[in-house]
């Protein structure tokens, strides 16, 4: 029922490789009162259609940087990125993508569907399309029944997934996460993180998905990228061959240990404490 | 039995009236209000009777009475007292409100419709002058540089000295009636709008900006969609204080322009004829305005907050 949420226009995209976000030699470098800092350093990544990518590293490894230079919500110094064979610019004007944020960033004033409604009316969506694809995108975060609740009446892991409902109303190919679930306690996260794997599996979504958390990024991800601090640069990329299905159970099984160890080991080798 | 079940006590549901009032009470803040009130009569009273003491023994001494009650009966029918007692000044308002025609000059009615219709109209000019220049300073950085230095110098000059230079030169350009003191309350009125405005059309932090350009949402929807609902919080104590300054200054215009009504005008010939109760009771005709027109404002406040969820 919701399978058509996510980009009606990519049928039948399962299965093949075809890149919709690629860095080359990616440099970012923030001038700042203490001089310039190298948040990102020569980054090199591809990411497929229909993946889940996460991006773990410790805090100021530049993750979330270069979430934001996929989003053109910073200018990189150097290399190139395109996303869907495009600028960076353009995706973001061709609404190519949703970004769901480390806190929800409702607006106080706008119940629950009329948050979830600003995108569409920006873009200008009809009126009637607006109620319609709203209420989809609530549905699909489990929220049917809370449109007229105002976002100080429900809980911080409600008002995330009210975040998410409202980037995945644009239904847009690409959804990029930055710690969405951060914030929230581990009983509200694995909730959640079931949730968006769900979601991820009835759709052909692309997910860039930012986390410090090794078990969230190995229960989410088809491929894991590990990043190093100072300069922020892509250590090593570890592709998991779970299974597209998973239960919260995979977290016992000796696989998904493996990979965690060895996204563990990879995050160790980059933290120098000389 | 069944006749001993149905005669027993039915205990009554409080009445919607009773439970208003009892929330009311709970609220708590009309004992303490009541209480201050009390507080300042006793005290006005007081000092009553001992500002008119010389003139009431006088009046007293030829009578040849004596005793307390005696000295104050002689305080309360004094014609012009240098302080009316509360009952005394209530009584005279009462009359001066509701005992003349209100088209008459004498009538207080017709005074304050004078200050409210330059009130009113400066005000609405001050809260658009005050937001369009907001605006415009958050929106342009060398309007914040260039405007904002003038925006506070403007409100360090005496309105008192400002105010005859204004009807002046607006009457030599032909300009004259209520708009010379619309335009005084205009002067008083936008600076809080202006600074609260400013304020608040930059309250959206940046995670909210950054959401809106992940939409490549227009200067225009970032405004009437963020900004502008960001503003409205800041927007309404700015109108509070701007109501109470644009009375302030129609009536500072109309003392200061020898106005031929309004309750300034009327202010002034009570204190040229010694008119002890019309000069009280313009400044409680005044004061009693501020407050209604703050009410109103504060009901406004009321149904917006509603209808976007009780977000402040």
């Amino acid at each position: 029922m919701t399978g058509s949420l996510a980009g009606g226009g990519f049928a039948g995209a399962h299965g093949a490789s075809e890149t919709v976000i690629e860095a080359e030699g990616l440099s970012l470098t923030f001038q700042t009162p203490d001089g310039p800092v190298n948040a990102l350093d020569n980054i090199d990544l591809r990411i497929a259609k229909g993946s889940f990518v996460s991006l773990i590293g410790p805090s100021g490894c530049g993750k979330t940087t270069l979430l934001r230079t996929i989003a053109d919500l910073e200018r990189p110094t150097g290399g190139r990125i395109t996303v869907n064979n495009g600028t960076a610019e353009e995706a973001r004007r061709a609404r190519a993508y949703g970004y769901v944020f480390q806190a929800p960033a409702l607006f106080p004033w706008r119940n629950v569907i009329r948050n979830v409604k600003t995108p569409l009316e920006v873009m200008g969506v009809p009126v009637r399309e607006r109620n319609v694809r709203a209420r989809k995108a609530l549905e699909v975060v489990g929220l049917e029944g809370f449109e007229r609740k105002f976002p100080w009446q429900l809980s911080g892991g409600m008002q995330q997934r009210v975040s998410i409902a409202r980037a995945m109303s644009l239904e847009p190919p690409i959804l990029l996460m930055d710690e969405p679930f951060g914030a929230l306690d581990e009983i509200t996260r694995d909730n959640l993180n079931v949730h968006l794997l769900d979601l991820w599996n009835r759709t052909d979504l692309t997910v860039v998905f930012v986390t410090h958390s090794i078990p969230e990024a190995v229960f989410l991800s088809s491929r894991i990228v590990v990043m190093s601090p100072r300069p922020g640069r892509v250590l090593r990329v570890i592709d998991s061959d779970l299974p597209r299905e998973r239960s919260l159970d995979i977290r016992e099984n000796p696989k998904f240990l493996d990979i965690a160890h060895r996204v563990r080991e990879a995050l160790r080798e980059g933290h120098s404490y000389d | 039995m069944t006749d001993a079940v149905s005669a027993a006590p039915v205990p009554r549901r409080p009445s919607a009236v009773r439970r208003a009032w009892s929330a009311y009470w709970a609220r708590g803040r009309t004992i303490p209000v009541l209480t201050v009130l009390v507080v300042l009569i006793v005290l006005w009273y007081a000092a009553a009777l001992w500002v008119n003491a010389d003139r009431a023994e006088r009046l007293i001494g030829q009578t040849g009475e004596e005793g307390i009650v005696a000295y104050a009966t002689a305080v309360w029918n004094m014609e012009r007292p240098a302080l009316p007692a509360p009952h005394q000044l209530a009584e005279a308002m009462w009359d001066q409100a509701t005992g003349q025609a209100i088209t008459s000059n004498r009538s207080a009615v017709h005074h304050i419709g004078v200050t409210i219709w330059s009130t009113l109209i400066g005000f609405l000019a001050g809260t658009a002058l005050g937001i369009v220049l907001a605006i415009g300073i958050v929106h342009v950085r060398t309007l914040e540089r260039s405007l904002m230095p003038w925006v506070i110098a403007s409100q360090t000059i005496p309105i008192l000295a400002l105010a005859p230079i204004f009807v002046v030169v607006l009457g030599q350009l032909g300009v004259t009636g209520v708009w010379p003191k619309a335009l005084i309350a205009t002067y008083l009125s936008f600076f809080p709008v202006t600074i609260a405005m400013v304020k608040g059309l930059r309250s959206p932090d940046i995670l909210q900006r950054d959401l809106m350009h992940t939409y490549s949402a227009s200067g225009s929807q970032v405004f009437w969609m963020l900004r502008w609902p960001s503003a409205v919080p800041f927007l309404f104590p700015a109108l509070k204080v701007g109501i109470a300054l644009s009375i302030v200054g129609a009536i500072v215009a109309e003392v200061s322009t020898a106005a031929q009504a309004g309750l300034g005008a009327w202010l002034l010939q009570g204190s040229y004829h010694g008119l002890v109760f019309r000069m009280w009771g313009a400044l409680f005709f005044a004061s009693a305005l501020a407050i209604v027109a703050i009410a109103l404002i504060a009901l406004l406040e009321r149904l917006v907050v509603r209808s976007r969820g009780g977000a402040a």
